[in-house]
């Protein structure tokens, strides 16, 4: 089982496995039969947006161009929501509800004293990030198609897109805050998300700013979501794309070490 | 058959750090399959981080370790399978109901859903939680929730329980319940480890135990061979109107094994206390009170680091 961390070398030396991981995502969804009605509002919030601003705005609007093809506006707006609806499920679990886990209630520590390891629960609540993500973002996904959104058969892409999409967005949840030291603390991330979501041309393309505000707007991992999104929703294929996927691919791993080396300073001091 | 060694815990020269502060500095003991081990102890002795180590939670700084017979350091998740850990803070989620705490920790051990039920019925019955196995944990009492917590640890059927001071904060009644259960165990043969700080606790429930003072094992055996061994089998406390009490030692002399003056009373310790008593009775002095007792663990601990155990 230690084969994986001798090929990484990075996240710390100790026994991992899948099985065991399991497990702690099992946690997770027991947590929530309870809680399902929190479960299923978060999808709601992306609907809203889409109605709200794509179908209503969009009259204002008129229709837009995505790689040359003209789209509606609705139709521009509806990847960025996906994206953010993947980003938002994945964040929730990995700000709040870790830092209960983590702080309150105490519960890897719980797990930490039967056969479970700190690498089993960092994966295992990792994977959880993904599983909300991926519940939100398929939702949506469907909703798009029902109302036409999805411009080719491709955009059946979009489902691992967004599901890289909240497992970048995920790890690097969990290790921001695995720093956290109160919920104030963790308010900050919330806000710091508000305007990423709002202007990393989720509702608009990025020409409006000057240049330089560009270029830190594209290394925002919403962006990078957005934009791969984007592309595959309406059948564009283009190997831009692989810088998109390696960039978030690239969070994943960084977002996924530093927490699994601070859960076991902070589990098992 | 593989042959189960005697020892199921193996400690030389234990020690761990937490940056500068020194919790535990160096300790050797080894626990027999079997038997309820106690660690007797003040507030920050170093019982939890004596009790972390063991449980695999927390890597030791140095010494020796071997838990069920292997090292902590190499197969942790190993060992864990086979112990059933009772923290000092219960750490149940809080927001389940009784019967799912059980159920998602029977699943870290890997133990099939249906057979987890079968077990979850037997133990909310050990643990008297029956009636409230849908209870959310919030609402429980303080007992009620140790006694869970008890029966979470033994879900995976552990061959070694650690209990992490099981009856701090419970009633009297609750505190008799929770010992009842741990007699229980032990006669199904469990190796039981228990920290604590009642003495009585201590003296009751174990078969051997050391008493720790700020990360050092000062003394060990038997709770009557430990009593016999560091102070004597009775004592007697006076309280003296004049509060004259070097004097009386004096006087007492070689009739008494040795004196303390603990807060406003003497205590003297020896072979039998009514003779001393009488003996002090006949110096002509007449105690405001007197009190003969059989020597407790909080009297060794009192001479062994000098300080009283519970203040
Ligand atoms: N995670 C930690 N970081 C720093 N110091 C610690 C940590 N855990 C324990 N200590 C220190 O180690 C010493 C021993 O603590 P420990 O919890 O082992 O004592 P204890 O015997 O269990 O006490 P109590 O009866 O209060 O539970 C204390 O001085 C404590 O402050
Ligand atoms: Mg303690």
């Amino acid at each position: 089982m230690t084969t994986y961390q001798q090929v990484l070398r990075l996240t710390p030396a100790m026994s991992f496995s899948w099985r065991r991981a399991q497990h702690v995502i099992e946690h997770n969804v027991m947590n929530y039969r309870r809680n399902w009605f929190y479960l299923v509002s978060g999808f709601f919030e992306p609907l809203f947006y889409l109605l709200g601003i794509g179908l209503g705005l969009g009259r204002l609007v008129g229709s837009l161009s995505v790689d040359g093809h003209p789209v509606s506006y609705a139709t521009f707006v509806a990847p960025g929501l996906l994206a953010a609806a993947a980003m938002n499920g994945a964040m929730w679990d990995a700000t709040f509800n870790f830092f209960f886990k983590l702080k309150v209630e105490k519960t890897f520590e719980t797990m930490l004293a039967t056969p479970l390891s700190v690498l089993d629960v960092a994966c295992g609540e990792l994977g959880w990030t993904l599983i909300r993500g991926a519940i939100y973002s398929s939702g949506f996904l469907v909703v798009m198609s029902i109302f036409g959104y999805c411009q080719s058969p491709l955009a059946i892409l979009c489902l691992p897109a967004a599901g890289l999409i909240s497992l970048a967005f995920g790890a690097c949840g969990l290790a921001a805050t695995s720093f956290m030291r109160s919920w104030q603390d963790l308010g900050t991330v919330s806000l710091a998300m508000l305007p990423m979501f709002l202007f990393s041309g989720t509702f608009y393309g990025l020409t409006f700013y000057p240049g330089w505000l560009q270029a830190i707007i594209r290394l925002t991992p919403l962006y990078q979501g957005v934009a791969l999104l984007r592309d595959l929703d309406v059948g564009v294929l283009t190997p831009v794309m692989w810088v998109h996927v390696g960039y978030l691919c690239l969070l994943t791993l960084i977002g996924f070490i530093v927490v699994s080396h601070r859960l076991v300073r902070l589990l098992t001091p | 058959m593989d042959v189960l060694p005697d020892v199921i815990v193996e400690a030389r020269g234990l020690q761990k750090f937490f940056g500068e502060v020194e919790a535990v500095r160096g300790i050797d003991f080894s626990i027999q399959r079997g038997e309820v081990f106690g660690f007797l102890g003040p507030n920050g002795a170093g019982k939890t981080s004596t009790m972390r180590m063991i449980s695999c939670m927390s890597p030791r700084s140095a010494g020796k370790l071997l838990v069920r017979g292997h090292d902590p350091a190499e197969s942790g998740s190993e060992i864990r399978r086979g112990i059933g850990l009772v923290p000092q803070d219960d750490a149940l989620d809080s927001e389940m109901s009784v019967l799912d705490n059980l159920h998602i920790y029977g699943r870290y051990f890997d133990i099939p859903r249906k057979e987890i039920r079968a077990r979850a019925k037997v133990l909310l019955e050990f643990a008297q939680l029956t009636d409230r196995a849908d209870s959310k944990v919030d609402n429980l009492s303080g007992g009620m929730r140790r006694r869970l917590t008890i029966a979470r640890a033994l879900i995976s059927r552990p061959e070694l329980v650690i209990l992490d001071e099981p009856t701090t904060g419970l009633d009297p009644q609750a505190r008799h319940l929770v010992w009842e259960r741990l007699y229980q165990l032990r006669r199904e043969g469990v190796t039981l480890i228990i920290t604590t700080h009642y003495m009585d606790e201590a003296e009751q429930l174990c078969d051997r135990l050391v008493v720790m003072d700020r990360g050092l094992i000062v003394g060990a055996g038997t709770p009557r061979s430990l009593i016999e061994k560091t102070v004597a089998r009775e004592v007697v406390e006076v309280r003296l109107d004049d509060g004259n009490y070097l004097s009386l030692v004096d006087r007492l002399g070689d009739h008494i094994d040795r004196a303390e003056i603990l807060g406003d009373r003497l205590c003297c310790y020896g072979e039998d206390g009514d003779q001393i008593l009488d003996l002090i009775l006949a110096l002509g002095i007449h105690p405001a009170s007197s009190l003969v007792r059989r020597a407790t663990l909080e009297d060794v601990f009192l001479f062994l680091t000098g300080r009283s155990l519970v203040d």
